[in-house]
């Protein structure tokens, strides 16, 4: 399955849901969006990935780079996955200590705004 | 013989045929269900690397996937063509199950220092994760020399239920 990108502002966080396959040939795009969304000033983000079927390490590196990204303006991005199998890359690679990964997005929102 | 054989051209948006395929294969050779997750994410990682590597070296040349599986594994050995000279690669087997240490370089593609991070967003993260990510999936995973170029060769021992 190709890569969908949508987002929408909830409670001034900016809210990315992800669905399909991130890897090396749709990675690109979730870059752009995350950088078009810096750009736009947003430095609020929650990655909801709860529709994302495949992740790899170039996934990986993209939201790495949108936490540095985010982080350059005090900001913060969250992600909100239960999926075992997408899980598993985060834990290998000892990124669920870089990321803050939430059950939902609600559960992400309330978790940002706790530490405001 | 490989049961199947892969060829394509370096481009990325064949690295997901790829790992249908090998997905595919691995589940008409009997692998575990609960394993076939791990051979597509390790199979996507090399094909991955191998395709970054020979859009910077060596455009056109293809890229070979053999899948192999017998009474006591199934293996998936992914082969680029790049030139040794360009790799500065290490060879050998690594991490196995955790055993073993990865090695401190590793072949071009599994990011081998060419990623900056200050000020750009990074398509792929530095310092062989990706070589990690197969080692943690995989059983046991080789890199050698082969031909002109390298392989990277990954299995997964059969279990019994």
């Amino acid at each position: 399955m190709d890569l969908k990108l949508a987002h929408s502002n909830k409670d001034g966080i900016e809210i990315v849901d992800v669905e399909g396959e991130i890897d090396v040939y749709t990675a690109p795009r979730l870059r752009e969006l995350l950088i078009e969304l810096v750009n736009k000033k947003n430095y609020q983000l929650v990655v909801n990935m709860e529709k994302v079927e495949f992740l790899d390490s170039t996934g990986l590196g993209v939201l790495v780079g949108g936490l540095k990204r985010v982080r350059a303006h005090d900001g913060s991005l969250d992600l909100v996955c239960t999926q075992e199998r997408i899980l598993k890359i985060f834990r290998i690679t000892g990124l669920t200590k870089v990321f803050g990964i939430h059950e939902s997005v609600d559960q992400a929102i309330a978790a940002r705004k706790a530490e405001k | 013989m490989a049961t199947v054989e892969v060829t394509f051209t370096p481009l990325p948006v064949h690295v997901r045929t790829a790992r249908l395929v090998a997905t595919a294969v691995a589940r008409r050779s009997g692998v575990a269900e609960s394993l076939l997750d791990e051979v597509r994410l390790a199979v996507g990682e090399a094909c991955s690397r191998a395709v970054e590597a020979h859009l910077r070296h060596c455009p056109g040349q293809p890229i070979r996937v053999a899948l192999t599986d017998d009474a006591e594994q199934f293996e998936v050995v992914v082969t680029d063509a790049v030139p040794d000279a360009e790799h500065g690669m290490p060879v050998g087997t690594v991490a196995a199950n955790g055993s073993t240490a990865v090695p401190s370089a590793v072949p071009a593609g599994f990011g081998g220092g060419s990623v900056v991070i200050d000020g750009e967003v990074p398509l792929r993260l530095p310092d062989g994760v990706g070589l990690a990510v197969i080692a943690g999936l995989a059983d046991d995973v080789r890199v050698a020399p082969a031909g002109s170029g390298t392989s990277v060769t990954m299995s997964w021992k059969r279990r019994t239920a």
